[in-house]
């Protein structure tokens, strides 16, 4: 039941990041290019997301479980800190010199040619980097 | 383009929000799972998500197998993607490096996390977001790199 429901999370995820225009790069690019060509597409994605995404928290707050009797995740301890900062803006830099964000990098896998895997596998070897940094830092100690 | 003045991107853009939004309240309600493309992936590829190994391996099976039947079925789509090959390959380590330092990216901090109006997540969405709009103007409009 819960691999039925993940395959399915990921094929209506998949599907609407293909019509949306997310595997795009063009309509990504457009949307960050605000002193050119401006295209606000993306907004109504992302807007179009939040809807469903903040009906489904209100649910989540009042049955506390989901159907398959895991706990719905807490919320995150809210540190601000120099990995989220400094990590938010190395994705933005990426996303913007190429107009793939994770999702649709993956998504496009299966169309996109030789340039999509250069892409998919330097992003694997970026998660492989952290991996390897957090080992270091684990093994030097230094605090959190 | 439909008859009404309203763009179709615009619409199909709409469209597909609410199915990326739809898929991520599934796996929330359904499983209890936070739908972050980033950590799904990134679990997988450092063994952080070992024990649930299974899951995110047919999440991702779904997430290109979907669009793939599609793109077979109904023609390949436009993706522009560049062809600078090494441009690709620093922007794609930088964006697995930061979305694991980020703990998310556009799915998990910009959708999910937004919406249940987490700061985290709001802090994240503003700083990739201004940062995105900077560093396309300073390669488009000054370095004219792409």
């Amino acid at each position: 039941m819960r691999n039925v429901i993940s395959l399915s999370a990921g094929a209506i995820f998949g599907l609407g990041l293909l019509i949306s225009g997310m595997t795009d790069t063009a309509k990504v690019q457009g949307w960050l290019d605000l002193a050119g060509n401006w295209d606000p597409t993306l907004a109504f994605v992302l807007g179009g997301a939040i809807l469903p995404m903040a009906l489904a928290w209100r649910i989540a707050a009042r049955r506390k479980i989901a159907v398959t009797g895991e706990a719905i995740p807490a919320m995150p301890a809210q540190v601000i800190d120099a990995r989220l900062v400094g990590g938010s803006a190395l994705f933005g830099i990426g996303w913007a010199l190429a107009g793939f964000c994770p999702g649709p990098a993956i998504a496009v896998l299966a169309w996109g040619g030789a340039p999509a895997l250069v892409f998919g596998l330097a992003m694997v070897g970026g998660m492989l980097a952290f991996a390897g940094l957090e080992r270091l830092r684990s093994r030097v100690a230094l605090p959190a | 383009m439909l008859l009404t003045p309203i763009p179709t991107d615009w619409i199909l853009g709409l469209t597909g929000g609410l199915m990326i939004g739809g898929a991520s309240a599934l796996l929330l309600l359904g499983n209890g799972r936070i739908l972050g493309a980033s950590g799904i992936l990134g679990g997988l590829v450092d063994g952080t998500g070992s024990n649930n190994a299974g899951e995110r391996a047919v999440f991702l099976l779904g997430l290109i197998g979907a669009p793939a039947l599609a793109v077979w079925v109904f023609g390949r789509p436009e993706s522009h993607i560049t062809g600078n090959l090494a441009l690709l390959a620093v922007a794609g380590v930088l964006v697995g490096l930061g979305t694991r330092l980020a703990n998310g990216c556009t799915s998990g901090h910009g959708v999910s996390g937004m919406s249940r109006f987490s700061p985290r997540s709001i802090v994240s969405t503003l700083i990739y977001l201004g940062v995105g709009f900077a560093t396309f103007y300073v390669g488009r409009h000054i370095a004219g790199a792409f």
